[in-house]
């Protein structure tokens, strides 16, 4: 019971308060680039969710398994940026040829994943937090499902400053930054709860 | 190469094309590690040894990487010299290792690495190269730290950690917060378009040719979402 409550406390904190986009800053650029529209904002989420748990199913044992037992911790930064990029392309692949239908949908979204900062990010800040295997699968599917929720969210927003009368300065990226950081700010009410959801 | 282009290629990432300001590269740094002067001066130098290095080590070997293989080639040579500097940071700076923590390892994944490699190192010779990697990384270091200085100076009251006499007492904490960066970040795209009288391109979006993914994915596919857009 108090492993299923450490899950729960690991998951909803991860797509709650230590938001990825908007309170950790990872994933920016796509979350300003894909979420214009909320079918594209869908698709890149779901692409990052999967990605992200699948990289560290592979990453944790290559950490555990293989880097820490060798003492080459130093080299996890390049271990894992390759394992990534591998997986990702990998993946395109099998997608490609068994399931054109999710291919045409995910698939345009995983080249721009290989290198998104989100996913390394993911992977490393496992490590550095200690989670045991199943602790860094919790906490990976948590991020995945909090960027999916903050591009949702964030695209229902920018149609309507699509549709509003800006003044130039502030028009492109200048007020969608502005955006965000309301919604950041929404996001900051959550501070606080998970820890005593089971207080 | 005569003098006037090598201090225009310096001068080129510095102000007209800023990396974080003009060509909206490096964000996610750029947001998270400007809670102080300090914190974002490292990061600024950090990522600046590693945009030099690579440039110099991606032009010495743009003839012998093969055309198809180039982005694994440039993500591992990164990637090297970030472990390098991480390093060095951890051994003499331990404090700022501390501060930047998980987004040193980042570095790796910065679009501004990335795609000044594919820009520019990887079709011009050394020495332009290394000063084009100067240029950018004070560039990146001059915004993040202007930017930090604004979210320092209202959100905490003080300068690279030195409280400011009048300022300390009223701390507006909400610009040392997520929500703070992303707004200081927005209005300073803002102000750039006022002061440069709109000569700085406005990016209503990511389009394919300032994509930070852009060096990374297939070409074909970024040009088929570019079109949706």
């Amino acid at each position: 019971m108090e492993t299923f409550k450490l899950l729960i406390v690991i998951l909803l904190s991860s797509v709650l308060v230590d938001n990825y986009v908007l309170s950790r800053f990872l994933g920016i650029c796509p979350f300003l680039g894909v979420s214009k529209k909320l079918d594209q904002a869908t698709g890149m989420g779901v692409a990052v969710t999967v990605v992200m748990l699948i990289a560290t199913a592979v990453t944790w044992p290559i950490q555990y398994l293989v880097l820490n037992p060798l003492k080459l911790g130093y080299l996890q930064n390049i271990a894992f940026i390759l394992v990534i990029a591998t997986l990702v392309q990998i993946l395109e692949v099998i997608l490609k040829k068994f399931s054109p239908s999710l291919y045409k949908g995910l698939g345009v979204y995983l080249p721009l994943i290989t290198t998104n900062c989100a996913v390394l990010g993911v992977t490393i800040n496992n490590i550095i937090d200690g989670y045991n295997f199943l602790e860094s699968m919790v906490s990976s599917l948590g991020c995945g499902i909090g960027f999916l929720f903050a591009m949702v969210l964030f695209s229902g927003l920018r149609s309507r400053i699509d549709d509003s009368h800006i003044p130039t300065p502030f028009r492109g990226l200048a007020v969608t930054l502005i955006a965000a950081s309301f919604i950041s700010l929404a996001f900051m009410g959550f501070g606080g709860i998970v820890e005593n959801i089971f207080a | 190469m005569n003098k006037k282009s090598s201090l225009s290629v310096l001068l080129n990432g510095i102000i007209k094309e800023n990396p974080v300001l003009v060509l909206i590269l490096g964000t996610c740094p750029t947001l998270a590690t400007t809670t102080t002067v300090t914190g974002a001066f490292g990061m600024g130098l950090a990522a600046l040894a590693v945009l030099v290095c690579s440039n110099v080590f991606i032009s010495l070997l743009r003839k012998i990487i093969p055309e198809t293989m180039r982005i694994p080639c440039y993500i591992v040579i990164i990637a090297g010299f970030v472990t390098i500097v991480k390093m060095i940071v951890q051994a003499y700076m331990p404090a700022l290792y501390e501060t930047l923590g998980v987004y040193l390892d980042l570095i790796t994944v910065n679009c501004i690495i990335l795609g000044r490699a594919e820009m520019f190192a990887n079709r011009n010779p050394v020495v332009a190269s290394a000063l084009d990697g100067i240029g950018m990384g004070l560039g990146f270091t001059l915004a993040l730290t202007a930017m930090a200085t604004v979210r320092e100076v209202l959100g905490a009251g003080s300068f690279a950690g030195i409280a400011i006499p009048f300022m300390e007492n009223f701390k507006i904490e909400f610009f040392t917060k997520a929500p703070g960066g992303l707004l200081v970040y927005g209005l300073l795209i803002a102000l750039i378009y006022i002061i440069t009288k709109g000569a700085a391109p406005v990016k209503t979006s990511f389009s394919c040719e300032g994509c930070p993914h852009a060096a990374t994915c297939t070409i074909e596919t970024c040009q088929k979402k570019g079109a949706e857009n």
